[in-house]
């Protein structure tokens, strides 16, 4: 029979999480719904969701300073981190996309105005997979601050767009991982738009000298974690060693 | 026992923002299934925003059941039933008139467990610039007598707003509008 006790359960983590209503992000206003949202229990095609790895992802997509005529312009960087569940459990196998700005700010797309150079060298767009203990590796270049027009003199804080699925529909995830100490975060409503100060700084990568390459690329740490499920009866028994 | 000592919080969304399109579209994004799959119909609609403006910077997802409403999926209490031409998920970014599509098939029930079931729909999730998190909301086929039995649908009070959960039917599929705000607002869900 379905959906018996062994059933996961994911837990809401709301209080880590962005408010569907933000109207300091302008762009926000017209775009969120005015009613309360309504609660879906998890059934079958909450706790499944596609898996999707294998075909997706290229042998260089993982390192976006490859695959052009030269190098990119800019401070080469190697991302690295581990994908877990609220449970501490590596998510294996799972796919990662991003994107970024290149070292000027500019991202190679029709709408940015921004009037910062292009780079023939840079498209800014990466995947990988993560391996059996969740851990994954991008190498890219530092990607630079831009304006946009959300607020007087707005500036958006350096940061990698990150796209991911784990293994189930409520753990779908998109974010963003920013640098430490930028000095654009008192200003950011989409930074600032999580309240819990300690969620905050989740979002910011660690620099690690450990993934730093002599000679070559500086090394930033960033770990995600995605939904954790419930325990339940039986769970609390095979996780009764902690 | 309850409160599990290592819990860890989860990442922060953020937005998608306004140019995702450098990286997320796929070619293939809207084939749940094979362009030369029998009876495959497409499902298109429109992302809209408070004002009734078209959103050109929105990526919709979709998620389903195989037509045996089974899943390819190990969490799935059922089994994992492989289905060869069939990936359950598409993903299709708006165009310049705010319109996304995804080429399917009719999912199946799903048993919710308790004896009940769940009418054939796909569940959603809806980006875009200005969005902090993603919206969830459901697609219903409006020709399933199921429907009339469907605990979320159920769940629904207010007809009107039952009624934004169900396509129309249309000559390529089916018709389902994204309404993120305003008077005909589509219902989301918090899952």
């Amino acid at each position: 029979m379905p959906l018996d006790t062994t059933t996961p359960h994911y837990r809401r983590d709301t209080g880590s999480q962005p408010p569907v209503h933000w109207p300091d992000y302008v762009s926000n206003r017209a775009r969120s719904p005015h009613r309360p949202l309504t609660l879906l229990p998890q059934r079958l095609g909450e706790i499944t969701g596609p898996l999707l790895g294998e075909g997706r992802v290229g042998p260089d997509d993982h390192d976006l300073t490859v695959g052009h005529d030269g190098e990119p312009q800019g401070q080469r960087i190697i991302v690295s981190g581990r994908v877990l569940d609220g449970d501490g459990r590596p998510v294996a196998g799972t796919l990662l996309e991003v994107w970024q700005a290149n070292a000027a700010g500019r991202y190679r797309h029709a709408g940015d105005r921004h009037p910062a150079p292009l780079d023939p060298n840079f498209t800014g767009v990466g995947r990988t997979l993560t391996d059996a203990e969740g851990r994954y590796s991008f190498t890219t270049i530092q990607p630079g601050a831009y304006p946009w027009r959300n607020h007087d003199n707005a500036w958006r804080p350096a940061h990698i767009h990150f796209s991911l699925f784990g293994t189930a529909f409520t753990q779908r995830l998109i974010t963003q991982m920013y640098f430490p100490g930028d000095p654009l975060f008192f200003q950011d409503p989409i930074f600032n738009s999580v309240r819990d100060p300690k969620a905050r700084e989740a979002m910011i990568a660690r620099f690690d000298l450990d993934s730093t390459v002599p000679e070559w690329a500086l090394g930033y740490q960033w770990d995600i974690v995605l939904r954790g499920k419930n325990p339940t009866p039986l769970e609390d028994e095979d996780d009764d060693d902690d | 026992m309850t409160e599990t000592t290592n819990q860890l919080q989860t990442t922060p969304s953020q937005t998608v923002g306004p140019f995702f399109a450098i990286g997320l579209p796929w070619e293939d994004g809207w084939l749940v299934v094979p362009e030369s799959t029998p009876g495959a119909f497409r499902v298109e609609g429109r992302v809209l925003d408070g004002n009734g403006d078209p959103i050109p910077d929105a990526i919709v997802e979709t998620w389903q059941a195989d037509p045996d409403g089974r899943f390819d999926h190990p969490d799935d209490p059922r089994g994992a039933v492989p289905r060869k031409d069939f990936r359950g998920f598409g993903r299709s970014a708006t165009d310049v008139e705010g319109r996304y599509g995804v080429l399917t098939v009719k999912p199946g029930p799903l048993p919710t467990g308790d004896g009940g079931w769940e009418a054939p729909h796909l569940n959603v999730s809806v980006f875009c610039r200005g969005m902090l998190i993603r919206l969830v909301t459901r697609i219903y086929f409006p020709d399933e007598e199921a429907n009339a039995h469907d605990p979320v649908l159920n769940s629904i009070d207010d007809p009107a707003a039952r009624n934004t959960l169900i396509a129309a039917s249309a000559p390529f599929g089916y018709h389902f509008d994204i309404c993120l705000q305003g008077e005909h607002e589509t219902v989301f869900f918090d899952v």
